[in-house]
């Protein structure tokens, strides 16, 4: 029993905007109603006299649980740089209740087996709740399918070779015909694998300056060309991951316009960096890399328009060692988990877009591409982030919870946070500093 | 008042005041070459530490001799027999070096910002010798003198730099010093070589794909070395390379009559160069070798030398003994 009372609730599902409280009920959301009642002073004092926990909310936002569509929790065989457990850690102290993993572990999550494998350790030592994405093909090697249904019955959620694009036309289309009879969306890392080739970031003026080799917005939108195509011919759910590029932007534009089943995401580094802030420092090479600043301001429009569905972190933990190193040698990768939501605030407070529309794109946007809902009602799983819209702090990567410190934004310092973290009814992460009182241990932090 | 310098990266960074204050400090060191004995003791004392991890010949032996006329020690260290293959890390390589406690460092690497990343994490002088396709600072400051003793400026200066503009460190940098010092550049090669971007790298450049037309009126040449190995893998075949790119004396005639022709070397003769022009009166080749000396003799001098405690620009060599 957890009472969450004074908060400004914004739900967009439901279009919701107002000052509410929220009862919830062991693992579900009991009901919400506007705060103050006199019989629901009445209940709540009763409540306290029964020891349940009541958080004050009063200026902060309560929202749905956070998703995110897409990171790497590199286990099970990149141990070293991260775990499900870290990971999780971040992901909660980021707001997140729930985290897509992709499955470009060691082995490759392409069958059942390690499917659950990953399930179990979410649910022995996982903060939020994990939602693997399955391999398309086996290996990722893009040969042949992997073991899609099955892996399906045992829990994926969406099927990616992410970290490579899914090979070819024709795997790409066996893929998509039959996720589409499974109802499971692609997800796909788009890229032309032979401009691509070599380049270490995003090609033009600084590239050309640094003496780096780039690649140019096309390796990834003439991939998004193909996928489209592919898509349309399949009628399957089609979602481009870490889209960075503006002719990307356009084509899945115009690809909802014609009514395709098409969305996709874009990352907090891509909306707030271009490639002219890259140096040599390998914290900030990733893959896609930063682009151009026109690029940038095509994604601050899509974020505004509708164009995209869902702000996704692609956090890619690396241990410090494999990015002390040159930087055409140093791996692609950022972490992202614990700076996405501060990032994404900037752009209310810049008034890019409105909080509302922020928190659609971490709740009900994700979710619909997931083919879920994401919403607050009674009924529903007790899954909400609580958030602070303007407390101000500095992330420092030596502080994180995740096992690795490679992030652009060290130092950074941020306006908004996440307060508290709640995953079917536990609060499995509170900010120390947080104005929330929480009188009662039995909903302790995880 | 001149920034001194405390290592040299690039010229990127460096401003027209500290170019040519390089420039005037090698005037003596060129004096020096001239002479029977050759040998200083400015540097008695010092270690030069040379890091090669891409085999060079040429700016290896200019940094080993520069260092040895001043009198210092050289520690040689070159990947090719290196733990590098045993998979060391540049970073604990650099640190190794440093633990041998050299006073400077001079270093080329395949990787663009290696030296960057070497002196961020060590306190010592670092001397980039070339980095990938980025810079390769010391080429451009020998280049530059060597322009600048036939014409006593570079001021005004129409220079054409032939050849594959993308992948040359000597490009970058050569554009980065013309263009502080006020020459106006033309950069010529095959149109997928030349960058569209590097307009914006400080000096005013003209590209153009048509060698008669970049060579129109220059008053310097400066004619790139044809990466072969990097040939192979970009589908443009040798021949179609001699024959639109080749510097020919028909071609060179389009150029001022006088116009010197540079070469960072080593060449390949009837690829990117005709021998007769190699050999003409207008290269200045073994002239940029020599002040290849000069350039790092100034530079190691004024890094770690008496030069290196002197507070502004009336420090000259002290020549002793």
């Amino acid at each position: 029993m957890l009472l969450i009372k004074n908060g400004r609730v914004i739900d967009p599902a439901s279009g919701t905007d107002a000052r509410m409280d929220v009862w919830l009920d062991g693992q579900g959301i009991a009901r919400i109603a506007p705060p103050g009642g006199p019989q629901d002073r009445e209940k709540e004092e009763s409540r306290r006299d029964a020891g349940a926990a009541t958080l004050d909310a009063a200026g902060l936002i309560v929202a749905p649980g956070f998703i995110d569509l897409h990171c790497h929790l590199r286990e099970p065989g990149g141990e070293n740089s991260e775990t499900i457990e870290t990971g999780t850690r971040a992901a909660a102290r980021g707001g997140f209740t729930a985290v897509c993993c992709m499955p470009n572990t060691r082995p490759v999550n392409d069958n059942a087996s390690v499917t659950r494998g990953i399930l179990e350790r979410a649910a022995v030592a996982g903060s939020t709740r994990v939602w693997p994405i399955g391999a398309a093909s086996a290996g990722s090697r893009g040969e042949t399918l992997a073991e899609i249904a099955a892996m399906q019955k045992a829990g994926i959620v969406a099927v990616s070779d992410d970290g490579r694009p899914i090979a070819t036309a024709k795997l790409l289309r066996e893929v998509m015909e039959y996720c589409r009879s499974l109802d499971l969306p692609v997800i796909d890392h788009c890229e032309d694998p032979s401009l691509f080739a070599g380049a270490s970031m995003r090609e033009g003026r600084q590239s050309t300056r640094l003496g780096i080799m780039g690649m140019p917005a096309a390796t990834e939108s003439i991939a998004v060309c193909r996928d489209l195509q592919v898509a349309e011919l399949t009628g399957c759910r089609f979602h481009v991951a870490h889209l960075s590029a503006r002719g990307s932007l356009e084509q899945v534009r115009a690809a909802k316009q014609r009514g395709l089943r098409v969305s996709c995401e874009v990352t907090p580094h891509h909306f707030t960096l271009c490639d002219e802030d890259v140096g040599y420092d390998t914290h900030f090479k990733m893959n896609p890399p930063l682009a151009a600043a026109e690029d940038r301001a095509a994604l601050l429009e899509g974020l505004a328009d509708g164009t995209v569905d869902a702000i996704a972190t692609d956090h890619a933990p690396h241990e410090p060692a494999s990015k002390q190193v040159e930087f055409d040698h140093a791996p692609f990768g950022v972490t992202g988990l614990e700076t996405a939501l501060g990032l994404a605030l900037e752009l209310v407070h810049s008034g890019r877009i409105s909080l509302p529309r922020m928190v659609e794109l971490f709740t009900s946007g994700p979710a619909r591409v997931l083919g879920r809902n994401r919403r607050i009602a009674a009924g529903e799983p007790a899954d909400l982030t609580i958030f602070s819209a303007d407390t101000s702090w500095t992330f420092h990567a030596q502080d994180s919870a995740s096992k690795s410190r490679n992030s652009p934004f060290d130092g950074r310092q941020l306006s908004g946070a996440p307060m508290a973290t709640i995953v079917d009814g536990r609060v499995v992460y509170l900010r120390e500093e947080s104005r929330l009182s929480q009188n009662n241990a039995g909903a302790a932090p995880h | 008042m001149t920034e001194r310098l405390r290592q040299l990266l690039d010229i990127e960074s460096l401003t027209a005041e500290q170019i040519t204050f390089l420039l005037d400090q090698a005037k003596p060191f060129q004096e020096i070459q001239r002479h029977p004995l050759k040998k200083l003791a400015t540097l008695r004392g010092k270690t030069v530490a040379l890091a090669f991890f891409e085999p060079s010949t040429r700016t290896r032996i200019s940094f080993a001799t520069a260092a040895a006329r001043l009198g210092a020690d050289v520690m040689n260290f070159q990947a090719e027999n290196s733990s590098l293959k045993k998979g060391e890390s540049l970073l604990d390589t650099a640190r190794t070096l440093d633990a041998m406690k050299p006073d400077c460092i001079v270093m080329r690497h395949s990787s663009s910002g290696a030296p960057y990343f070497v002196s961020r994490h060590l306190e010592i002088p670092v001397i980039s010798a070339g980095d990938g396709t980025h810079e390769h600072p010391t080429q451009a400051l020998l280049d530059a003198l060597t322009i600048r003793d036939r014409r006593g400026t570079l001021q005004g200066l129409r220079v054409a730099i032939i050849g594959d503009i993308l992948h040359s460190r000597v490009a970058r940098s050569n554009l980065h010093l013309l263009g502080k010092l006020g020459s106006s550049i033309t950069l010529c090669g095959p149109a997928m070589w030349l960058p569209r971007e590097l307009e914006c790298l400080g000096a005013p450049v003209r590209r153009t794909s048509r060698i008669e037309e970049a060579l129109e009126g220059a008053d310097v040449v400066i004619v790139l070395r044809v990466q072969q190995e990097r040939m192979n893998e970009a589908a443009l075949p040798l021949d179609e390379y001699v024959l639109l790119y080749q510097l020919t004396p028909e071609r060179l005639r389009y150029a001022q009559p006088d116009a010197l022709m540079l070469h960072p070397g080593p060449m390949i003769r009837g690829l990117e160069i005709d021998p007769a022009v190699a050999d003409g009166p207008q290269s200045c080749v073994l002239e940029q070798v020599t002040n290849g000396l000069a350039v790092r003799m100034a530079l190691l001098f004024l890094l770690i030398g008496a030069g290196s405690e002197m507070e502004e620009t009336k420090g000259t060599p002290h020549v002793a003994d």
